[in-house]
């Protein structure tokens, strides 16, 4: 289990139905690629989170599948249409097992 | 070790192995192209590719792919010991099919992004990025 796994979420408190928002996030994870070697020559093993799920009041927004290629602490931002008042739920999945979520409410203008 | 010709000969085979080795990493993000779009042709516009030119970090490289009417986007850094680098997927409520991210490159190489758009076509963008120090452990 990766320590201290602490998502962050950047989302507008309100907006107008219909408009388009700007999501940011971003997660502390090591993201070990798998191409690492240890003091004695032993490749460290790979362990990463990867996949990213954008959800509100149940509806995909976006799916990302993440490879070791993704940089440690993963930032992803992207945008999201809003019809109604509703809960965006975030979802990120480590390789180990672990399911890291967050959730933000926006509210209508 | 005294630097015998015997010595001179296997540096110079190492070389020409190295050498080779950027053009199997090559192969492999050609697979993972055509197991992506099934063989399909991919068409130059329709995709946009933001990646900046010298990235100083290879640890850290930001980018952003823009498709507008895409349902899925791969991103590829062909250079990398394995190419892949994520598949962006969206869904009905994405207000624009774009992303941001930050990847990491092992050296200079060109970065792929390919989408997959409503209609079942392929797009192909691509940017050459220059990268100081590598970011895959050395």
């Amino acid at each position: 289990m990766a320590q201290d796994v602490t998502p962050r979420v950047k989302v507008p408190k309100s907006a107008a139905a219909g408009e388009a928002v700007a999501i940011k996030t971003l997660i502390s994870h090591p993201m070990e690629s798998g191409q690492r070697k240890d003091k004695e020559g032993n490749i460290i093993p790979r362990s990463i989170i990867n996949r990213f799920t954008c959800e509100f009041n149940g509806q995909s927004v976006v799916d990302v599948t993440m490879e070791p290629a993704i940089s440690t602490n993963p930032y992803i931002e992207f945008a999201a249409t809003v019809p109604e008042a509703g809960e965006f739920k975030f979802t990120w999945y480590d390789d180990d097992g672990s399911v890291y979520e967050d959730i933000k409410p926006i509210a209508l203008k | 070790m005294t630097l015998t010709r015997r010595n001179v000969m296997i540096m110079g085979a190492g070389a020409f192995v190295a050498f080779g080795l950027p053009m199997r990493a090559t192969a492999a993000a050609e697979d993972r192209i055509a197991e992506f779009t099934g063989g399909a042709a991919m068409a130059d516009s329709g995709i946009t590719l933001t990646a900046p030119e010298i990235a100083e970090n290879g640890n850290t490289v930001p980018i952003e792919v823009a498709a507008p009417g895409a349902v899925e986007i791969l991103v590829l850094a062909t250079g990398n010991p394995t190419p892949g680098v994520a598949t962006f997927k969206f869904g009905p409520l994405a207000a624009s099919q774009t992303a941001s991210t930050r990847i990491r490159l092992a050296g200079t190489q060109d970065v792929v992004a390919i989408a997959k758009m409503s209609d079942g076509s392929f797009a192909k963008a691509s940017s050459n990025v220059k990268v100081t120090i590598g970011g895959c452990g050395g």
